[in-house]
């Protein structure tokens, strides 16, 4: 990659801005607009801003391409896991209600797992196939 | 006149429903036709969302003092789509690559007229 | 028509919301007839990221703050840089095809006609009466509040209501990120090699 500053610089700058916001519309998902679809495009975003200004061999170092397909399948499990437990407790699948003594803290509890694993899921998938497009050489 | 008022949201939806389905049967080069399925798949998001658009209604999000809120429905069903529409674009465009491998091109012409040519050679 | 005359809110924001969206629609329609006609692909990308910027301000418009933010970070971000990668390994430029376009013109003319036929009973647009919201919309607006507890109803439906659906597109999601990875993160074949 060659030295460009400006793009550097702002980069630099952005990153960390997306992902900070990237984080709050994941957590901040049940109050405002937001949850694990918008979050984990958003963060898969910044790391491919970071792949397209410093290269996708170093972006690869930091978040090497095993790690994220272990990510990718870690966001389907924490979903159907939940789903799993709330069956164990003698509810239906995916019913939340089953997570805790009060059914609508429950609620709570249930919706902030599944979006987490959705928004793992979303991120590692995104960073995925920007790896294997921008890794691929031209025949 | 007042069907024009009404409507139009219905019309522009179509309209770009058509276009993306004019790219897809009228041009032979893949990337373009992948472009013209997004415009395609884009012109029915907008259709719903118009759908769940509920006149002096606001965001779906609890506020105090507002009783008339757009229909939530339809924009969970988009929200979801729009990220599995990227993620099938994804794999189409995973597709072209590899037809661009195979072939040397991505126009359709070609691959066809390559394809015949290989079924002639195996036959021969 | 089944369209019962309904009583128009007749304040000056909904007169502008409705000018705005005339206005991000007009929009949207030139882009997308241009897209058609240019041949330089990376003008068609560039222009299809305009096109998903357009559509994701006409679902802010429109209230559906969470699509807007979805289509923008998806339509403008990711799918842009994912077709100028595309590019970058394929061609620049499209060829011009030898197909028959006035047939293929009419056939869509034809096709958008009867559908702007089917759509002359459907309730007009921002009807809060129109059957769309009449169905379990009311419910969930009512109720989510109180049954599961948090204030954004898309939020609720996503996760709550709909979670086996919302499970089944996540597992759309990762099983097209597997797709991708097998078709493209493989061993590359040498040219001429083992081609059956």
């Amino acid at each position: 990659m060659t030295r460009q500053p400006v793009l550097h610089v702002t980069a630099k700058f952005l990153i960390p801005l997306i992902m900070l916001f990237a984080l709050y519309v994941q957590f901040h998902g049940e109050y405002s607009p937001g949850g694990g679809f918008q979050a984990g495009v958003i963060f898969g975003a910044g790391l491919i801003l970071y792949g397209l200004v410093f290269g996708v061999e170093q972006a690869q170092r930091v978040l090497p391409l095993g790690v994220l397909r272990v990510l990718a399948a870690l966001g389907v499990l924490l979903y159907g896991g939940v789903g799993m437990v709330s069956l164990l407790a003698g509810q239906e699948f995916l019913d939340y209600g089953a997570l805790s003594a009060d059914p609508v803290a429950g609620q709570h509890l249930g919706i902030l797992l599944v979006e987490l694993g959705v928004g793992i899921t979303v991120t590692a998938v995104m960073v995925i196939i920007f790896y294997v497009f921008a890794g691929r050489e031209k025949t | 006149m007042s069907l024009l008022f009404e409507h139009y949201n219905y019309w522009v939806a179509i309209f770009l429903m058509m276009t993306g389905f004019y790219t897809v049967i009228s041009r032979g080069n893949l990337v373009k036709q992948v472009v013209g399925l997004n415009i395609f798949q884009a012109s029915v998001f907008i259709f719903y969302i118009s759908l769940a658009y509920v006149d002096g209604g606001a965001t779906p999000i609890v506020k105090e003092g507002v009783e008339v809120y757009a229909n939530p429905l339809p924009h969970v069903l988009i929200l979801t789509a729009i990220v599995v529409g990227i993620a099938t674009t994804a794999l189409g465009l995973a597709l072209i690559v590899r037809i661009k491998e195979a072939y040397g091109t991505i126009e359709e012409d070609e691959i066809r007229e390559a394809d015949q040519r290989d079924g002639k050679d195996s036959d021969a | 028509m089944a369209t019962a005359p309904r009583k128009t809110v007749s304040t000056g924001g909904a007169v502008v919301e409705h000018l705005i969206v005339v206005v991000l629609l007009a929009l949207l329609a030139s882009t997308a007839v241009a897209v058609i006609r240019l041949t330089n692909l990376f003008a068609v990308v560039m222009l299809f990221g305009i096109y998903s910027l357009l559509s994701a301000s006409v679902f802010l418009v429109m209230n559906a703050g969470d699509v807007a933010f979805t289509e923008a970070a998806v339509g403008a971000g990711i799918a842009t840089v994912l077709m100028l990668s595309t590019m970058a390994l394929c061609a620049p430029r499209e060829m011009p095809s030898r197909r028959n376009k006035p047939l293929r013109l009419l056939l869509v003319a034809l096709t958008g006609a009867v559908l702007v036929w089917g759509t002359m009973d459907l309730p007009g647009f921002g009807d809060p009466s129109a059957p769309a919201n009449q169905h379990v919309a009311p419910r969930y607006i009512q109720e989510s509040p109180r049954e599961i507890g948090i204030p954004n109803m898309v939020s609720s439906i996503l996760a709550s209501y709909r979670g086996f659906d919302t499970f089944g597109e996540v597992t759309v999601i990762f099983t097209a990120g597997l797709g991708v990875l097998m078709l493209l993160a493989g061993r590359r074949r040498k040219k001429g090699g083992e081609e059956s």
